[in-house]
């Protein structure tokens, strides 16, 4: 193991040098890494260690942090879990507050981000249904300008986003007024602690409910679910128990 | 350059930004503390502080540490703050192998500065990210909680901490990965990613000549020796690099050896065929066949018959049958295969985690084609065995390399190649039957076991050897047939693991005992005690059982437990809910030592003409703690503090032959031994013996005779299995029962587990802290076994993927030590170390039948499991 010796490594401060690193080089973007490393391990493991050319995104201070402006809040895509989970900043944010305090440990709630969640777009990342209930978008900075696009066409499959080669994501923005009702997080998996989620369930008191891990991509419930047998669970049971989650997520709101 | 401070001091490092903290931290400033387990973040062992705040140092780019402080363990040993906390994880056994120790004292640390008094609820989750497979994570939030047992000073019985203990808490204790020589080259399987498949590999040369750095390949040509290498004398299957085909996901075909960083980024283009794979051992029976050796697939069977059991059926008032299915468990230790080899002249040196430094030799010598003598073995600390690093996976490998390019070479195994390449535990396919008559007592059982044993022969005879002897469990059982085979099939090699097949069969005993309970109205603990062998009762093979039989003690012990959990269950259960909850009971028995044959160990004690007691101890300790046991022992018999007692371990060059650290042999067996060299040496000097801090004193006078030597040597007595199974396969056996209270969410299937209670009986408990810490890493493990851990050959080759009990997975643990002595036991002391986890699965399992009556028969019961045995329930 220690297998990654990394080559070029960039480390801007601002987003104009990140934008234009990322153009001249076509590195991989890099956040927490909390994602990337491992899966750099896992090809390292039956092949040719890959060593890409990396662009942290880390130094860039404008990406981090949870702010207000008139009608919007503005998550920045740097913005650990570890601060998601500490201070959601209306009651909307309570669903993403609990998600955070169960992605990993304590050290992956400290340097993985929300950018990094959605970019990595898993099936499973457990940011994307308290961002559907919150009607979340995501926006996106490249040399051509920004652009903000709903979080359900950011997230087109598994594994796929609609970020072009020359975007960055910068930040998560939410409408004041749906982070208003407060919300939850039901997260089921087989074990305590570090556990990926067979199903998750966010629930606004505003009647918006999504189901995650249940379809390529989370979904609002009323989408309906598409789920697949694997691992962790068949399709079959996700589906009974995303629906008992959905009822257990409604009676907590209303308790 | 990159700027930051490590504990305190000013570091610049030039490396690129995108190194691995763990790997500046270790290869560039030479902190081996901080360790790595899995580079994935999954298993927390890298957990280092930046500024303050927990980290995997696997995950966190150098670039990103500019201007941070960075904290690890070594830095934390050096403060007030970090010594009183190592002190309490010391006094209450919370390090076990230690590998996972330092990511504890790390993630701990952030923890108790911010809240000096947290709760158990805030331990759990503070030190979430971290995984521990020794301890089952109890004595660890007591620990950091200043709630453990205390330490005690004294020799057979006290609460000794452990002797290796103070390396492993400050990071300085060097394992597999944490030593090589400066110079030495790095060797890279090369693996088939297919489960069956004929290979060509390509013109070496012309790759040689693309990759500069590379020194050489290695394929089944350069093997000097023997290739192949296994655990049976007569069945050496497993090549050290296969010929053309491949026999499972893992099978290493060649190796890359060269400059680090060159290996590293070389992919070797095998033109590989996939051929078809059988994948399940009903498939495989009868051919056709992966070894010409075994025509049918059947690498071992194991036989015991005893009465006459169908006539046993037809009379009996009730029969209760039922087919059991368990899967691939992977053994998980947090520290990975590593460890380097350097040849020197005519002679190879290995160091490596290893359970087994006296086969580990043997398997080099063949290997090489080499006497014994020519062959060390120097045996690291060793993060985590548990049956896995007993088969010398990497040490061939390593020799060959060094021997043939004459220049040490050393090995890392990532995560994902020691899952897909190591051993595991037999996946089983059992249909059993049982029977007793009107009063509950039991009369016959039949027992028909096929365990996949995959690709090479491995342990696989040992497991097919000790599951039918085992089969009835620890009861007396009149009539029986047993049979189990061990079928090879192209899947990663089944092995040693924690129990060898028995907790598979306990699954299925235990659950139709319950049901044979039912069947005639007696309490499930009631139907146990009444069934329970007691001394003089004879067993399934046909052995009287004289002394130590501790089995209904243990299941007596349990009467008040079971009476108030139940009550409590019924309490609850009361209430309503989805929660139902419920409380289930198994027993177990577990021979000591190998099966039917013999299996010695040897110990010298050695009284220096300067007065110093050298303790040469060839038995390994993997965290088990036989180093601390051994040496209470032999300070027992001196009548000296065991500091007095200055150990050197496992290595082959200086020790002799202690044989295994396995089949809870070592405080049985080289416990023995261990008091017989004691009182060999004893008997050489007259006079009281004492310890003046540096010597040794006789009537109070520094030794200052001649160098002595005590030397001990024990064998266990057993008679070797006849062709029906009868004999006498063990000198002594472990008994236990254990008691599990859970609750089942009846709507999402999930099993929450509320209390173990567990009574052992295991002789003499030489250290209790030690032998508890036993029982609750047992009972970890017996968890993950029931709920969670299901290793399937490329989808689950990480830590990730693959689950183990969390913080949090373990719930509270009542240890009751049931002292029955064993006459030939070290102070009557048997063994604790598989014992602790045979009958945790089974009791959950009764557990989940008596909350809502479901019947889980395939492993592990994950939450879809249960919910689909749930549909099929009362
Ligand atoms: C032990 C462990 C447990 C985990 N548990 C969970 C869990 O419970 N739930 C869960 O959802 N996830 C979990 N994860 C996954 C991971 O931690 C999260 O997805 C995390 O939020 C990723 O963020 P990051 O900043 O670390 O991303 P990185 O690894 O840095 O990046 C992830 C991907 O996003 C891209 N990217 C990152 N930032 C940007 C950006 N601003 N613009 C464009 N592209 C970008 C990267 O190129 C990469 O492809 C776990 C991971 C580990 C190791
Ligand atoms: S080595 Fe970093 S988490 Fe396992
Ligand atoms: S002591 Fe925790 S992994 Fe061994």
């Amino acid at each position: 193991m220690e297998r990654t010796r990394l080559g070029n490594y960039w480390r801007p401060a601002t987003l104009e040098a990140a934008l234009r690193i990322l153009v001249e080089q076509a590195p991989r973007l890099l956040a927490g890494g909390t994602d990337v490393y491992p899966a750099l391990t896992q090809a390292a493991a039956w092949g040719a260690a890959p060593a890409p050319a990396l662009l942290d995104l880390t130094g860039i201070a404008a990406l981090r942090g949870v702010t207000r402006t008139g009608g919007t809040w503005r998550i920045g895509a740097l913005t650990p879990w570890a601060v998601l989970r500490d201070a959601p900043p209306a009651p909307g944010f309570r669903a993403l507050a609990e998600a955070a305090a169960q992605v990993g440990g304590r050290q992956i709630q400290a340097r993985g981000t929300i950018g990094g969640n959605l970019c990595n777009a898993s099936p499973a990342a457990d940011g994307v249904p308290p961002l559907l209930i919150l009607d979340a978008a995501v926006e996106l900075a490249s040399p051509r300008g920004l652009r903000v696009l709903p979080l359900r066409e950011f997230l087109p499959g598994a594994r796929r986003t609609a970020r072009a080669a020359d975007e960055i994501v910068t930040a998560i923005l939410v409408p004041v007024a749906a982070a208003e009702a407060p919300s939850v997080f039901l997260k089921l998996g087989a074990r305590a602690h570090l556990v990926i989620s067979i199903a998750m369930v966010a629930a606004s008191a505003n009647g918006r409910v999504a189901v995650g891990a249940c379809s390529e991509v989370a979904r609002l419930w009323e989408e309906g679910l598409a789920p697949i047998d694997d691992v962790r669970a068949s399709a079959a049971y996700r589906r009974a128990a995303a629906e008992e989650l959905v009822a257990r997520a409604r009676a907590r709101l209303a308790a | 350059m990159i700027r930051l401070t490590v504990n305190g001091a000013p570091r610049a490092l030039d490396l690129p930004g995108g190194t691995r903290l763990s790997a500046a931290l270790r290869e560039t400033l030479g902190l081996t503390g901080t360790k790595i387990g899995c580079d994935a973040g999954d298993c927390g062992a890298c957990t280092v502080l930046i500024d303050g705040a927990q980290a995997c140092a696997c995950l966190t780019p150098l670039g990103q540490c500019e201007g941070a402080r960075v904290e690890t363990v070594e830095g934390l040993a050096a403060t007030p703050e970090g010594r009183a906390l190592i002190a309490r994880f010391h006094a209450a056994g919370a390090a076990q192998c230690g590998i996972c120790t330092p990511g504890m004292l790390v993630a701990a640390t952030e923890l108790l500065r911010a809240n000096p008094a947290p709760s158990e609820a805030e331990v759990e989750a503070a030190l979430g990210g971290v995984l521990c497979r020794c301890t089952g994570y109890r004595r660890i939030i007591e620990a950091v909680r200043g709630a453990g047992p205390a330490a005690e000073p004294g020799a057979v019985g006290a609460r000794l901490p452990r002797l290796d203990g103070a390396a492993k808490l400050d990071g300085s204790a060097r394992f597999g990965a944490d030593l090589a020589p400066a110079d030495a080259l790095w060797l890279k399987a090369v693996r088939s990613p297919h489960a069956h498949a004929r290979f060509v590999l390509p013109d070496i040369p012309a790759f040689l000549a693309a990759h500069p750095g590379i020194r050489a390949v290695l394929t089944a040509r350069d093997v000097p020796g023997r290739n192949g290498y296994g655990i049976y004398p007569h069945i050496k299957d497993q090549p050290v690099f296969a010929e053309g085909e491949a026999l499972y996901r893992g099978d290493a075909v060649a190796a890359l050896v060269g400059a680090r960083e060159a290996v590293e980024r070389a992919e070797l283009p095998v033109a590989w065929t996939p051929l078809p794979a059988r994948h399940d051992p009903e498939a495989a029976l009868g051919g056709p066949p992966l070894h010409a050796a075994f025509p049918d697939n059947v690498l071992a069977e194991g036989l015991v018959r005893r009465g006459d059991p169908e006539a046993a059926f037809a009379a009996a008032a009730h029969v209760a049958e039922g087919a059991f299915r368990t899967s691939f468990v992977e053994h998980a230790y947090i520290e990975p295969e590593a460890g380097f080899a350097r040849r020197i002249g005519e002679r190879i040196e290995i160091w490596c985690a290893t359970q087994a430094p006296a086969m580990d030799r043997e398997e080099v010598a063949g290997v090489l084609g080499l006497p014994l003598e020519a062959v060390r073995i120097i045996p690291s600390h060793c993060g985590g065995g548990f049956g896995g690093k007993l088969d010398a996976g990497m040490q061939p490998m390593l020799a060959v390399a060094a021997w043939v390019l004459d220049h040490p070479v050393r090995a890392v195994w990532s995560r994902p190649e020691s899952m897909a390449a190591s051993t595991k535990r037999h996946p089983a396919r059992i249909a059993a039957r049982a029977a007793c008559d009107a009063e509950g007592r039991l009369l016959a059982l039949d027992f028909e076991g096929l365990y996949d044993t995959g690709a090479y022969a491995s342990w696989g005879p040992t497991v097919a050897g000790r599951v039918p002897v085992h089969a009835t469990g620890p009861y007396r059982v009149p009539h029986v047939r047993a049979r189990a085979r061990a079928v090879f099939t192209h899947q990663p090699p089944s092995g040693a693991f924690r129990g060898f097949g028995v907790p598979q069969a306990a699954v299925a005993q235990e659950a139709l005992y319950d049901r044979l309970a039912d069947a005639c109205g007696m309490d499930r603990l009631e139907f146990r005690i009444l069934n329970a062998l007691t001394p003089g009762d004879v067993t399934a093979t046909g052995q009287r059982l004289a002394h130590s039989v501790g089995q209904r003690e243990c299941l007596e012990a349990l009467r008040p437990r079971w009476a108030a959990l139940r009550a409590e269950a019924a309490r609850r259960n009361a209430a309503g809910g989805p929660w139902r909850h419920g409380v289930g009971v198994a027993g177990m028995w577990y021979g000591i030592g190998n099966t039917g044959m013999s299996n010695p160990s040897e110990m010298r004690l050695i009284l220096g003409a300067d007065g110093r007691l050298s303790f040469r101890n060839g038995a390994v300790d993997i965290g088990q703690g036989s180093a601390t046991v051994l040496a209470q022992i032999v300070a027992e018999a001196l009548g000296l503090p065991v500091v007095a007692i200055a150990q050197i371990h496992g290595d082959t060059a200086l020790t002799p032959d202690a044989g295994k650290t396995s089949a809870s042999r070592q405080t049985f067996v080289s416990g023995r031994a261990a008091l017989a060299a004691a009182l060999d040496l004893r008997a050489k000097l007259n006079g009281a013996l004492g310890w003046d801090g540096a010597r040794v004193t006789v009537n109070g006078e520094p030794y200052a005779g001649p160098g002595l030597e005590g030397h001990g040597r024990f064998d266990p007595p057993t008679v070797p299995l006849d062709a029906e199974g009868q004999g006498t396969p063990y000198a002594t056996y472990g008994f236990a029962a254990q008691l599990c209270a859970l609750a089942v969410d009846v709507r999402l299937g999930t099993v929450r587990l509320e209390r173990f209670v567990a009574a052992h009986d295991v002789g003499r408990a030489i250290n209790p802290t030690l032998v508890e810490g036993q029982i609750h890493g047992g009972i970890a493990q017996g968890i993950g076994l029931a709920l969670m851990e299901e290793y399937i050959p490329g989808r689950t080759e990480n830590l990730h993927d693959y689950l183990i009990p969390s913080f949090g997975d373990v719930p509270p643990i009542e240890c009751i030590l049931i002292e029955s002595p064993e006459p030939l036991g070290p102070y009557g002391a048997k063994g604790v170390g598989e014992p602790a986890l045979v009958a945790t699965a089974p009791a959950i399992l009764s557990a989940i039948r008596d909350a809502t009556g479901a019947q889980i028969a395939h492993l592990p019961a994950l939450p879809h499991r249960v919910l689909e045995a749930l549909g099929h329930g009362r």
